[in-house]
């Protein structure tokens, strides 16, 4: 009796190692669902874009999310505004510059404070932003939400697996990123507002 | 031709003024194109698209009604011709 009590705990523990081992969730989205959106308000102008070239892989652990790790990319060039003029200079090198530098991007170090209810966790991101060249260490509130068993509901039946979705909104100074800083801050606000939703996969293996 | 030009500044604020409150009155600037959302039903994350679709802004506003203003004061220094009297033969 004592012996396969023993054996039951082994296992039990076994088990619950093996279910905690962290997932790695990738953001590469064909379908283009995973975007970012961008807000500026000026005295003068007020611009909303989005950006949808979202990439970048994100190691998760359900059981322990503090330990949470991993990078979201962005592609520059896929911001789009309501202007295609406006977009074209923004995209152009006296701002972004999309093609000396083709990515945005957050590496999370680590998650603080967090907290787990059910299958959703809020917690401070703790990482480095890097825009335009520019690296900066910055600390962003998500919330994860860890969908179990929903990548074949994503995938029209064709993946199994598991969804992973992050939310955030921060905001950032486009002058720490070098953009024109100080100029034109009545048409182009230097502060930005950004949203981020994006969903990851991990497929069963 | 005083008359013309008037006649044309008149049309023009009428056609940059319908054509901005037919287009939904924009208060912004002129876009090329607008934002779609859509809410993915199982991530329920608000999917953006863009359409491309023509909506004049304040900028196509004021635009024409500055060339509409600028025709009506040009006009007002166009002298009124009027009918020479041939001279008459005695």
């Amino acid at each position: 009796m004592k012996k396969s009590l023993i054996t039951l705990l082994a296992v039990g523990s076994v088990a619950l190692v093996a279910s905690a081992a962290p997932q790695s969730f990738d953001f590469k989205d064909p379908k283009g669902v995973n975007n970012a959106v961008f807000k500026l308000d000026a005295p003068l102008e007020a611009i909303n874009g989005s950006a949808n070239g979202v990439s970048g892989t994100v190691e998760f652990d359900a059981v322990k999310p503090a330990a949470t790790k991993g990078k979201i990319v962005v592609a520059s060039k896929s911001l789009t505004v309501g202007n295609s003029v406006m977009q074209d200079h923004m995209h152009g090198d006296g701002w972004l510059d999309v093609a000396k530098h083709p990515e945005i991007s957050f590496a999370v170090k680590e998650l603080k404070d967090a907290k787990t209810e059910g299958n959703v966790t809020t917690a401070t991101a703790v990482g480095t932003f890097s825009l335009k060249g520019v690296e900066k260490e910055i600390s962003i509130p998500v919330k994860l939400t860890y969908l179990k068993g929903k990548l074949a509901d994503r995938s029209g039946g064709q993946m199994k697996g598991d969804l992973l979705v992050i939310r955030s909104t921060f905001a950032i100074k486009r002058a720490d990123y070098n953009i024109k800083p100080g100029q034109a801050e009545d048409k182009v606000a230097n502060d930005i507002e950004l949203t981020l939703s994006i969903a990851g996969a991990a497929p069963q293996k | 031709m005083k008359r013309g030009i008037q006649i044309l500044a008149a049309m023009l604020a009428v056609v940059v003024v319908s054509l901005w409150f037919a287009k939904g009155a924009n208060t912004g600037w002129t876009k090329n194109r607008v934002q779609v959302k859509t809410i993915d039903p199982v991530t329920e994350i608000e999917q953006v698209e863009w359409q491309d679709k023509f909506l004049p802004g304040v900028d196509i506003l004021g635009g024409g009604l500055a060339v509409a203003g600028v025709l009506i004061v040009g006009s007002l220094f166009i002298r009124k011709q009027t009918k020479q009297q041939e001279p008459q033969h005695s």
